[in-house]
């Protein structure tokens, strides 16, 4: 796309800030060892329960204050961004290659292979989603692998059935009829007339999905399913701040809200992407 | 000299049993153009997308033959039926919003189709491209090349579409009403591109209208269809002076005139109609596929 035709539409405040915090988030993971101020595993007694740096009690350098072990909370949501994002990018992304392949093939396809696909679907979505989330990594042992697994095979449906519809309307389009007059093959057709058209839909649904994925990467934690304990995962550090919530509140907010802020931030991005990517709405 | 198309007792059902075409006949000779004229539902479109090979599912060949260029399309499969037709014919389709792909730029669908299925290099198409849209009368090319299809005005669309489907010299295009979904004042811009580019080029033409004004102005021939059924054909000056059919008579009747156009404006003899609805059971009754 044109330079120039971004550059005169303007990034929307909505992409900015989105973009932003995700942005911060994900270079503070990445950078984790260099950001954080303190080591996210080493417990002191004496530090215990500090509050975060406004309030009295306060000691410099542990900003958001620490947890009934004395860790410090803002080094420990700083690792546990890696494995929040390491698991939603893994885990979205195949979840999206599965869906939308299927369901660009049951779309444009139809006949036996859209009844087929569809079926299963159709049964996948009767699972309640937490609890099949469970019960598979409890089948395929804990670790970041089973979690990321677990998450695509629940999700991938979400994309299919939006990629089916879209391909569908697609596939009744004069320009595909006009393809397939020309001589063009069905996959060609498929990847190169239907595909691009339902692309803006993929990345929206892409980018909303990596917040579902944190969502349950931190539902298992919390149910201390996820991976091994000693690493700090959002999830892990909401469960053991729920424990404390009357002497030490921050150990719960915080979390709460870097994962409110980073679930957000994923749903709106996908939208402000897919508008700027759409081309009806371009 | 072979027929350019020349279709042959061509029947098709519905699932539940249900005639959408006749018996039809009709032939074009190589640089005529024969319009296909009547009303919503009486199979014209369904004639035309049959030829080009893209009936909806639902509806089923039960006998007839096509043949493109002496070639009987029935004999061939599916393969050298799609290259077939994908070399000798295109396609003007109704509505130029829904006929060009919305995230591909104009340059790229339609060099595509000259590179990929006639194996033209990326140059020879460019400059073919380039010469159709001046053809069709585009003085910005450059910018309409790069233009994606909703920058792009209805009849610009419909220029565009026009160039693409002369640029790999078809021996037969079928248009589909190609000017229905147009302004009033772009469809005579488009019906005089479309014959200028027909005499230039020497294309067979297979004109779907339902306009009889159209037909007077584009075509050579005509076929009147009632019903998926043939009930006229004449050349187009004899339709005009003399038509035999009496539902041929209804729909010239039926045309609104500049001169006087409310007292022109009559619907269709209903005992026409009733004549040809019968005449059509009769033939139903007694109708069996001969194959299939």
């Amino acid at each position: 796309m044109d330079e120039a035709r971004i550059a005169r539409r303007g990034l929307s405040p909505r992409l900015w800030l989105a973009g932003g915090w995700l942005l911060l988030a994900l270079l503070a993971a990445i950078f984790a060892p260099l950001v954080a101020p303190q080591d996210p595993l080493a417990q002191d007694l004496m530090l215990e329960r500090l509050p975060p740096f406004w309030l009295d009690g306060a000691e410099p350098g542990y900003w958001l204050g620490t947890d009934s072990l004395g860790r410090d909370l803002l080094s420990r949501l700083i690792f546990g961004g890696r494995i929040a994002f390491i698991v939603a990018f893994a885990a979205a992304t195949s979840a999206c290659l599965i869906g939308s392949a299927l369901g660009l093939i049951a779309g444009y396809f139809g006949g036996w292979a859209d009844r087929i696909i569809s079926r299963v679907v159709d049964v996948w979505m009767a699972f309640p989603p937490v609890l099949f989330a469970i019960l598979l990594v409890a089948v395929l042992g804990t670790g970041l692998s089973s979690v990321i697994l677990a998450i695509a095979i629940i999700d991938w449906t979400r994309f299919c059935r939006v990629i089916r519809a879209g391909a569908m309307s697609q596939a009744r389009m004069d320009y595909v009829e006009s393809a397939r007059i020309a001589g063009y093959g069905r996959i060609g057709i498929m990847l190169r007339e239907v595909l691009p058209n339902v692309l803006p839909s993929v990345l929206a649904l892409l980018s909303l999905e990596m917040g579902i994925a944190v969502i349950v990467e931190a539902i298992l934690s919390f149910v201390n399913l996820s991976i091994s304990t000693d690493d700090p995962t959002w999830g892990s550090i909401i469960a053991e701040g729920r424990l404390s919530i009357h002497q030490a509140w921050w150990v719960l907010v915080f979390p709460l809200i870097t994962l409110i802020l980073t679930v957000l931030s994923f749903s709106q991005f996908g939208e402000a992407l897919k508008a700027r990517f759409d081309p009806v709405l371009r | 000299m072979s027929a350019c198309l020349d279709i042959r007792g061509l029947s098709a059902v519905l699932p539940n049993g249900q005639r959408v075409l006749r018996s039809v006949s009709l032939s074009v000779q190589p640089g005529e153009v024969r319009a296909l004229v009547g009303e919503s539902g009486a199979g014209k479109t369904m004639i035309g997308k049959a030829v080009l090979g893209v009936l909806p599912k639902s509806v089923r060949v039960v006998e007839g033959e096509m043949l493109i260029e002496g070639e009987d399309l029935g004999r061939l499969d599916a393969k050298a039926r799609r290259t077939l037709i994908g070399a000798r014919t295109a396609l003007i389709p109704q509505d130029p919003l829904t006929a060009l792909n919305p995230s591909r730029r104009i340059a790229s669908q339609m060099t595509d189709r000259l590179v990929r299925i006639l194996g033209w290099s990326g140059e020879r198409a460019d400059k073919r491209i380039r010469q159709l849209l001046d053809e069709v009368q585009i003085r910005d090319p450059e910018r309409v090349l790069k233009s994606y299809p909703h920058e792009l005005s209805g009849g610009m669309r419909q220029r565009v579409l026009i160039a693409a489907a002369f640029a790999a010299e078809p021996r037969l295009i079928v248009a589909d009403e190609p000017t229905t979904a147009l302004d009033v004042t772009v469809q005579k811009q488009i019906l005089r591109l479309i014959a200028q580019l027909q005499r230039d080029h020497g294309t067979a033409i297979l004109f779907v209208t339902h306009d009889l004004g159209v037909v007077a102005k584009v075509s050579q021939k005509v076929s009147v269809l009632y019903a998926g059924k043939v009930v006229e054909e004449a050349e187009t000056a004899q339709l005009f002076a003399a038509p035999q059919h009496g539902y041929t008579r209804a729909l010239i009747a039926a045309t609104p005139r500049y001169t006087d156009p409310y007292a022109s404006l009559k619907p269709v003899d209903e005992s026409v109609l009733a004549g040809l609805t019968a005449e059509i059971a009769a033939a139903d009754k007694e109708w069996r596929p001969s194959h299939g």
